[in-house]
């Protein structure tokens, strides 16, 4: 599932959480009700953190029992802390599923992707955006039709068509293909940013003798580069968290990213309840570092590009 | 500007387009290979019997789609459908407004910018998993036997607790539940940000006519952030139409197609029953109908996004 929505990144400005005006002062009649607000208020963060951990449970008894002996795990339950820091079962599943590998080819063919995916994204913006080709309209309309595709619909054609030129079981298929369709949205959105591109710098890079090719890396480029950065993240986490596809194209454990691999392993009697959680712990770290890093760029553009 | 000059200007730039047609070549050209030939090439499959692979394709015509209207499968298919997206668009997006507005009136307000933020983020914290790592997560939480919850309920007593996801009644609202908590934090997040467009003069005209809370969120919040409000369900319509991964990963559809899905169900066609041209033609249905649902969803949005300009 494309990761389970697909956000919109824009290049808004946001305004921080907190540089709202302060409130007004209140009439008079207001107070007492605002007195009343000042324990109710106690309340109302108490339930939104009951939600807070209701939302942290799954992750925290995940932890748990991550590091636990399967016996200590049979015998004292999911809630008790670990009789003894155990890491047989993390250790079995970093060498069961090899997740060095695991981890590579999932950098690799995400990174790849967004690079690609952003650069596919800017030729065709460009051409929409700047150069206002015609029929613009019927291409972006296409191209967002495209990113709403179920991928059933295009797998086995693809899946025939990865083996006829010999890229069965090869990143480079689903490189591609993502490619592509992440593209198909960043053109979607690019082009309706470049099309508000300033045409005074445009026509003073033509005065310059600057041409197509010339204007775009040395005035759209770096003047866009803000919201492609934005795009590359998203970009990079969608094809990440990417289950399908990969799950079709890659085969065997070789080529394999880690959301496959760990799935993969689901039926496996070995997996007792420690080792699962140790994969489940291990695979979503580099998410969560992710997340970590980026956060701000990341609510900025999911929050962003929905109002339009 | 001479009027002379006008056509001569306009005239020069209409030609201009086409010296960037070349930049849209590559872009057009992938886009063919990779979206527009495979589909038609499934189109092509779902009017014929095929195997896969080398085994010989027999016309068939429209015959699997006439297969399908008498498919029971196909049918409670799509019913989950609509469980998906009670799951994954109407229940979030109540209680993502629900919280949004809490965090930002009450607790942004009175506890700090930095205690909304925290719990914002935590409610979007499952939103940034692979799907796949929350799915083998929650199958093990929810696993009969060894799973945390049914192990926590016989600790407290409960002798014969649910095989929640192992039984055809409660399988589809144990999904849901999980679909719930991955779903919630994105409504969370993009109405937060709406209410920070919302101009606080409304509120504070709005409260000096003595209108309450209530009457505030319905006449100025609702109206206010109905641009987010169509974004968040056309976005989550569509991806709970699709919905793959976590059927995958939790139920594979089961037990006896309680939790089958449209998108599953072709896949199981493809790969599992090798009947190429039936999941093509599941398939081809899927996207009319997600076709359909996304233009009635931008007809209304755009609709309504007249009548407002229009009111001003």
């Amino acid at each position: 599932m494309a990761a389970p929505i697909e956000t919109v990144p824009s290049v808004a400005p946001r305004r921080a959480l907190g540089s709202r005006r302060p409130p007004t002062p209140l009439r008079s009649s207001e107070t007492d009700r605002r007195h009343r607000r000042g324990t109710a208020r106690w309340f109302v963060l108490a339930a939104a953190v009951v939600v807070a951990v209701l939302m942290l449970v799954p992750f925290v008894i995940m932890v748990l029992n991550a590091f636990k002996a399967p016996a200590d795990y049979s015998q004292n339950g999911p809630l008790s802390w670990p009789a003894e820091f155990y890491t047989e079962g993390l250790r079995s599943f970093w060498t069961r599923v090899d997740f060095p590998e695991k981890l590579v080819n999932s950098v690799w063919i995400s990174g790849t992707v967004a690079v690609f995916g952003v650069t596919l994204s800017l030729l065709s913006a460009y051409a929409l955006g700047v150069g206002r080709v015609k029929g613009r309209m019927w291409v972006v309309t296409l191209f967002l039709l495209a990113n709403m595709l179920p991928q059933e619909v295009l797998v086995y054609p693809l899946f025939q068509m990865a083996q006829e030129v010999g890229l069965s079981n090869n990143q480079w298929s689903v490189i591609i293909i993502f490619t592509v369709i992440q593209a198909a949205f960043g053109t979607y959105l690019l082009s309706s940013v470049l099309g508000t591109f300033p045409r005074a710098l445009l026509e003073a890079a033509s005065l310059d003798g600057a041409g197509r090719w010339r204007t775009l890396w040395g005035v759209v480029f770096p003047v866009v580069r803000p919201t492609l950065s934005v795009l590359l993240i998203f970009f990079f986490i969608w094809t990440w968290n990417e289950f399908f596809i990969p799950l079709v194209m890659l085969t065997t454990n070789a080529t394999q990213t880690i959301p496959v691999a760990l799935a993969s392993l689901q039926g496996d009697r070995m997996m007792d309840a420690p080792t699962t959680n140790a994969g489940a712990l291990v695979s979503m770290v580099p998410a969560i570092i992710f997340f970590l890093i980026f956060q701000r760029t990341l609510t900025r553009g999911i929050t962003a590009g929905a109002v339009k | 500007m001479t009027t002379v000059d006008r056509p001569r200007v306009r005239n020069r730039r209409s030609r201009d387009w086409l010296g960037y047609l070349p930049y849209l070549v590559p872009g057009l050209i992938a886009f063919t290979v990779v979206i527009l030939i495979p589909f038609g090439m499934n189109i092509y499959y779902s009017l014929h019997k095929w195997k896969g692979g080398n085994a010989p394709l027999r016309w068939y015509g429209l015959g699997n789609y006439t297969d399908l209207l008498a498919d029971e499968q196909f049918w409670t298919s799509f019913r989950n459908s609509v469980a998906m997206i009670v799951a994954m668009v109407l229940v979030p997006t109540v209680i993502g407004l629900l919280l949004a507005t809490t965090l930002f009136d009450v607790l942004g307000k009175r506890f700090g910018p930095r205690v909304a933020s925290v719990l914002r983020a935590t409610y979007y914290l499952p939103q940034i998993l692979p799907v796949a790592v929350a799915g083998v997560l929650w199958n093990w939480i929810l696993n009969s036997q060894t799973g945390a919850l049914n192990v926590l309920l016989r600790e407290v007593g409960v002798t014969d607790p649910p095989n929640w996801l192992g039984s055809t009644t409660t399988a589809l609202p144990t999904v849901m539940l999980v679909l719930i908590w991955i779903q919630i934090g994105y409504p969370v997040v993009i109405f937060m940000s709406a209410l920070q467009r919302v101009d606080p003069e409304l509120y504070e005209a709005a409260e000096l006519d003595g209108a309450g809370w209530w009457h505030r969120f319905r006449a100025i919040t609702i109206p206010q952030i109905k641009p987010e409000t169509f974004v968040i369900t056309l976005t989550c319509t569509v991806a709970a139409l699709k919905v793959f991964g976590p059927i995958y990963v939790l139920t594979r559809g089961g037990p006896e197609s309680s939790t089958l899905v449209p998108s599953y169900y072709s896949y199981l066609n493809f790969f599992d029953k090798s009947k190429v041209g039936y999941g093509a033609a599941i398939a081809n249905v899927l996207t009319v109908l997600i076709i359909a649902v996304a233009v009635v969803i931008m007809v209304l949005q755009a609709r309504s996004a007249r009548r407002e300009e229009e009111g001003r």
